[in-house]
């Protein structure tokens, strides 16, 4: 028993619900002093990750590693540029409310246990925690009715997702004995111990979590709540929970499942190049900018699930700097879309970018990176998370992956430069409004890390390396 | 009369679940009624864990069953609260209407 451990998501809690009274109590709009304070308390609790130590707490429930660490830190880093993201945009559409930082702040101390979660009761509690805060997120802009369609199907389709991992949790307990995933690992180390039942419970809990990360066919939701929510909410959803929820996915399938690799493998793969090829060829016909994002999520969750297709520490080590990629290319998308305004009114359809190349070139130069990152054009960061994925795919025997990771990037280069087709060559439209500085700085350090990424990519593979190495001893 | 074993509360929670799940997607009247829905998978996964923790004779499936029932009180706040959001935006919370967004 070891509760010092957890230090990082106390203190982080104790932020929160002190963030909160101070909101309630204080009279008057205190929207940009809470941001602030938010954007403190993450820093501290990054702060305390950094200095913490390895190991079990409260019975195995919460487990501290080089991969939860790891996942901390992109978490923790994705907050914080979500809610500075959120600082200009809620305040000129009117929803700068204070709640709004206290749940992204919450919805990262869930995604954090997850990433700690060493029991199914820790990671169910994790995962609700998460989903709860969104759901109001997504509803956020209260009197806009595409916020709130938004919130409810995403409340719908999430609570769902979350019924039927837990449905899989059930049955897992009741097969495996045992909550805790290292006793679960134990449980089916021995193969007469794998039954059916424990299988349906295993398939259960991919669907949940393929709900979670979005991948097909547990992808339909994504769409709708990506273009209904408000665009800073839609820029942290696509983000944080992405990660942890995927993180908590390569933890349960590679440890308590580990042993049944041969039962889960063909699956994850089918899921995979389903994503992949929906992503690719969904987005094609897109004209919402953050309709297409989605769909571009959607794809990259199919390469990054490639990693876990292969089952071993390279591909994992992928997975997870294919995260670290997509993290910093996707949320500086979105800081492009957050500055897509004319005349106070915020636009986003594709259409809406052309000329932007003459009128801001700095803003169209970031966005171009930006794609020709997604689209996985060398030497930006978006070729290396692909170029990882798929050498392990490679290595692993997963030649069918592999070539159609290829195929589907190359059909989604189409629409990524499509993008950068219309914002230089496209007959120009009026200007954007001037852009809020807390745009440009997160549009500026997202696009320098995508760009130099291949300057110094050491520390991130050595600590994707050290994360992947856990799980496999 | 044979007695009442795991194998009984596996099917009526089994049947539960697809009750709920059935619920969600063949519902084409009310989002009320999805809430319920939720409420029936979140009981069926209650019977199982109950189940099990009896049959397994361990006390664990017990208090996840209770962190369950918490959560899904928190669930069924949050969902209303979005309900009625919705309701106030749209007038109607049919579920037919909900398509704004096609997808």
């Amino acid at each position: 028993m070891n509760g010092s451990l957890a230090t990082p998501e106390i203190v982080l809690a104790l932020c929160g619900m002190g963030i909160l009274l101070f909101g309630v109590l204080r009279r008057g709009d205190g929207g940009l002093i809470c941001s602030m304070l938010t954007i403190g308390a993450l820093l501290l609790a990054a702060v305390l990750v950094a200095g913490g130590a390895f190991g079990l707490a409260f019975e195995g429930q919460f487990l501290v590693d080089p991969m939860s660490v790891f996942s901390k830190f992109l978490i923790l880093a994705a907050a914080i540029l979500g809610v500075v993201l959120s600082l200009d945009y809620n305040a000129r559409e009117g929803i700068g409310r204070f709640e709004f930082p206290v749940l992204m702040l919450f919805a990262t101390l869930g995604m954090m246990v997850m990433v700690s979660a060493g029991n199914m009761m820790s990671l169910y509690l994790g995962i609700e925690l998460q989903s709860l805060s969104i759901y109001v997120l997504a509803a956020f802009a209260r009197d806009d009715v595409r916020s709130a369609e938004a919130g409810l199907k995403y409340f719908v389709l999430g609570a769902l997702a979350s019924g039927l991992l837990l449905y899989g949790i059930t049955l897992v307990y009741g097969f495996s004995g045992s909550m805790d995933f290292a006793a679960i690992r134990q449980a089916l180390s021995d193969p007469t111990r794998v039954s059916e039942g424990l299988i349906v419970g295993v398939v259960f809990v991919i669907a949940g979590f393929a709900f979670k990360v979005a991948a097909v066919p547990f992808h339909m939701w994504t769409p709708d709540v990506y273009e209904g929510a408000p665009s800073p909410v839609t820029a942290f959803l696509g983000t944080a929970p992405k990660v942890a929820a995927m993180v908590l996915f390569l933890r349960v399938m590679v440890g308590p499942f580990g042993h049944v690799l041969m039962q889960w493998q063909a699956l994850i793969e089918i899921v995979s190049v389903a994503s992949m090829i929906l992503g690719a060829l969904a987005a094609i016909g897109q004209s919402n900018i953050k309709r297409l994002m989605a769909y571009s999520s959607i794809g990259h969750m199919g390469y990054v699930l490639i990693g876990l297709a292969c089952g071993n520490a390279a591909g994992l080590r992928g997975a997870l700097v294919y995260l670290v990629v997509y993290v910093f290319m996707f949320l500086g998308t979105f800081a492009v879309i957050l500055a897509m305004r004319r005349r106070g009114q915020a636009v986003e359809t594709i259409a809406d970018l052309a000329g932007l190349g003459r009128n801001d070139p700095a803003l169209a130069m970031a966005m171009a990176v930006f794609m020709f990152s997604m689209a996985g054009i060398p030497p930006l960061s978006g070729f290396f998370g692909k170029l990882y994925v798929f050498l392990a795919a490679v290595q692993s025997g997963l030649w069918t992956l592999a070539i159609i990771g290829v195929l589907t990037s190359v059909v989604g280069a189409f629409y990524y430069l499509r993008i950068v087709k219309v914002m230089y060559f496209d007959a120009a439209r009026e200007a954007f409004d001037r852009r809020p500085a807390s745009l440009s700085v997160v549009a500026a350090a997202t696009g320098l890390f995508t760009t130099f990424f291949f300057i110094a990519p050491a520390p991130v593979l050595d600590a994707a390396q050290a994360a992947a190495r856990v799980l496999f001893g | 009369m044979a007695m009442i074993g795991l194998g009984h509360y596996l099917v009526v929670s089994a049947i539960l679940l697809v009750l709920g799940v059935f619920g969600i997607f063949l519902n084409r009247k009310n989002v009320i009624v999805i809430l319920m829905s939720v409420e029936l998978i979140l009981l069926a996964v209650n019977l199982n864990l109950v189940a099990f923790s009896a049959a397994l004779g361990d006390l664990v499936g017990q208090v996840f069953a209770m962190f369950v029932l918490t959560v899904a009180a928190a669930e069924a706040a949050i969902g209303l609260a979005i309900v009625v959001v919705y309701f106030r935006n749209r007038g109607s919370i049919e579920v037919e209407d909900v398509n704004l967004m096609k997808g």
